[in-house]
């Protein structure tokens, strides 16, 4: 369903990505690791067009996102993205944030656009703060009611830049919990994350970056049964130590 | 000192109090006229500054560096004495003698594209200082990227440059007397003539910097009013840090 | 509609003449203005409530009132007090000191205030007086951070000093009038003013852009 093909990007002199290349299947769980900088937040915004790139092809769902035809806005609604820092609108309530996209691009009406909406709160577990704005909530439900108004497009793939990294510990299982139950009602999800143990559990395939490559892009039982590269190896001594 | 006469009588006397209110008046209604070019004018501009087009922001700065960096005396000159010069012909000749109240149109017009290009430098890094995620939030839902600035951008930056906004509508007023240059019977202007018809300046000028200060202290009280029934107080952007 | 820039050209003199005491006025008027500001400043974050009430209420009034104004206050108010006539020019500078130096405190308070409280705790915590702590660690990071925003204000003082026109005082800009309306140039006059105004200008908050940028390198 996403095809991501011989990809690169740069700055300048700085070769943010060099030859990326992998594909996920529909209803597959993809995590991505790799120490900080090796490219792959850029990487899966390159996936829904928030970054470009200078060189190679991303299909999603066969359409190409280079491609300077291509309608992005239509094509964002159809992928759905959590950021790091939740990014809710902070100026509009947790239904409100869920109601937008579903209201101005789909074009759906209040009335039942609120109720997909409650449906969706209902199914991370948040519906009574349904009215709250974004300031009167913890920072794990804020990120649930991200994954809410992400799931609110009816999205074909989910992309998740490091849901968890900005989360105090106690938070964290809340999110992943929601992010399991996705997995295992079979939605297709790139997770860019450390959560090793999250990645065992619904990871279908590990892919590690390190400096802007992939270079490792395994099955999850391959990956953690020991036979992977040294950059591999060094990284998973470092996080899995903790 | 000692040879002055006092008499703050005067103010209230037959016509000066007459002439008071009628230069407050005046004032008042260049700054309001003046304000609403100033704020759509000053608003589109300062979006444009912000756009992906290297086209559009172009002329975006252009207009701000033009009109900043002339003294806003010799832009009074230019709109009353030079415009219609410049216009074709007949044009010109209705500028000149058949348009009403020429005086105080080109004080409106002047005041306001001059404002136009403070407030579009207070839009454009209230624009900036929206976090760059929140945008990219909105985009990857789906929106395009006009939604984005409606929905997201907008009302937040908007939000977060009410103070300067109202500083500026204040410098609209003080401007404002710059139109006595060409003739325009504002407050200040009035003061003036009392002081040469009754040589009492101390009284005269008194009773202008009362009123101004009266002014200004009203509209900052109109503005803390109107920022408090904002439903989001102290809204703060989050820097995203990835 | 013919221009003759000619009439430029032969009253150079009277506007270079002009541009001379314009600049001359923005020099004094900047120094008074940020001397005074910088005792308004001191005054206003004095612990004193009086003291901080009367700079305050004395930014607040000027920060209120049109230019246009305070030069025609001082216009009249100043011959009166000293007993005898005084040229505009005086009267003028007076009343751009005073002006500018309400800016000019609120710019210098807002500097001092920005320099973290840390600071002067970690300083004090090795044994400095205030007014050590003052001179060798809050003010000149505070002056640092605030020269880009005083020489931009500079700037606005210079564009401001063309308001000498209502007391007629022949500056480049009551020059320029002058010029334009005997020989009958309005047009071309106004124009190579605006034109000098632009450049002097645009060229000046470049500049202080550039050394903004370094003041930034040295960190």
């Amino acid at each position: 369903m996403i095809s991501v093909q011989k990809v690169s990007k740069w700055y300048g002199d700085v070769r943010v990505l060099t030859g990326c290349t992998t594909e996920i299947a529909k209803g597959e769980v993809v995590v991505v690791c790799g120490p900080s900088g090796s490219g792959k937040s850029t990487l899966i915004k390159c996936i829904n067009g928030l970054e470009p790139f200078q060189q190679g092809r991303i299909l999603v769902d066969n359409v190409s996102v280079g491609d300077r035809a291509t309608n992005l806005p239509k094509l964002r609604a159809r992928v759905g993205m959590v950021f790091q820092d939740f990014q809710l609108y902070p100026h509009k309530t947790a239904l409100e944030n869920i109601t937008l996209a579903p209201m101005q691009v789909a074009k759906r009406d209040k009335a039942e656009a609120e109720d997909a909406a409650l449906k969706l709160l209902r199914r991370v577990d948040l519906e009574e703060h349904a009215r709250k704005y974004p300031a009167q909530m913890s920072g794990g439900q804020q990120q649930r009611v991200a994954i809410a108004r992400a799931l609110a497009m009816n999205p074909i793939a989910m992309l998740f830049d490091e849901p968890t990294s900005a989360l105090d510990p106690e938070m964290i299982s809340e999110v992943l919990d929601v992010m399991i139950k996705l997995a295992e009602d079979g939605m297709t999800m790139i997770v860019v994350t450390h959560e090793m143990g999250f990645a065992r559990r619904v990871a279908h395939r590990i892919v590690f970056m390190d400096m802007g490559e992939i270079v490792e892009d395994r099955p999850t039982a391959e990956f953690f049964g020991g036979a992977v590269s040294e950059r591999a190896t060094q990284f998973l001594s470092k996080i899995l130590q903790h | 000192m000692q040879r002055y006469q006092w008499d703050w009588g005067v103010l209230f006397r037959d016509p000066y109090f007459g002439w008071l209110l009628s230069g407050l008046g005046w004032t008042l209604f260049i700054a309001m006229l003046a304000w609403m070019i100033a704020f759509s004018v000053g608003s589109t501009i300062g979006i444009c500054r912000t756009l992906p087009n290297r086209w559009l922001r172009l002329i975006g700065t252009a207009y701000v560096e033009v009109f900043r960096n002339v003294p806003l005396l010799l832009q009074m000159f230019l709109w009353f004495f030079v415009l219609p010069e410049l216009l074709p012909r007949e044009a010109g000749r209705w500028m000149k003698r058949d348009m009403p109240y020429p005086e105080f149109t080109s004080a409106v017009l002047c005041l306001g594209f001059y404002h136009a290009s403070r407030i579009a430098e207070q839009v454009r890094s209230g624009i900036d200082s929206v976090a760059k995620g929140l945008a990219h939030a909105g985009l990857a839902t789906g929106l395009t990227l006009q939604q984005t600035y409606r929905h997201i951008l907008m009302p937040i930056a908007y939000r977060l440059i009410v103070p300067t906004l109202t500083s500026e509508f204040l410098g609209v007023i003080k401007n404002s007397s710059i139109a006595l240059t060409i003739g325009v019977l504002e407050l200040t202007n009035q003061s003036r003539q009392i002081e040469s018809f009754t040589f009492r300046g101390f009284e005269a000028f008194t009773a202008a910097t009362v009123i101004y200060i009266a002014v200004s202290m009203v509209a900052l009280g109109l503005a803390r009013m109107f920022e408090r029934r904002s439903p989001i107080k102290g809204m703060m952007t989050r820097e995203a840090s990835s | 509609m013919k221009l003759d820039f000619g009439v430029i050209w032969h009253n150079l003199p009277i506007l270079f003449d002009g541009m001379q005491l314009s600049l001359v006025l923005t020099a004094l008027a900047l120094s008074g203005g940020v001397l005074l500001g910088a005792v308004l400043a001191v005054l206003r974050l004095s612990p004193l409530p009086p003291v901080a009430w009367f700079a305050a209420g004395y930014v607040n009034a000027f920060r209120s009132i049109p230019l246009i104004l305070v030069l025609f206050w001082f216009y009249f108010l100043v011959p009166l007090v000293i007993g005898r006539p005084v040229g505009p020019f005086y009267a003028a500078l007076i009343a751009f000191v005073l002006f500018e130096a309400a800016y000019y405190c609120e710019i210098i308070r807002a500097g001092i205030q920005g320099i973290p409280r840390g600071q002067s705790a970690a300083a004090m915590a090795t044994g400095m007086t205030q007014a050590q702590v003052m001179r060798h660690v809050v003010l000149p990071q505070a002056f640092r951070n605030m020269t880009p925003v005083m020489l931009t204000q500079a700037i606005i003082l210079f564009q401001d000093t063309s308001l000498v026109y209502v007391v007629t005082l022949y500056d480049f800009m009551t020059s320029a009038a002058i010029v334009a309306q005997r020989d009958l140039a309005i047009v071309e006059v106004y124009i190579f003013a605006a034109c000098v105004y632009f450049c002097l200008c645009f060229g000046a908050s470049r500049l202080v852009g550039w050394f903004k940028s370094r003041l930034e390198v040295a960190r």
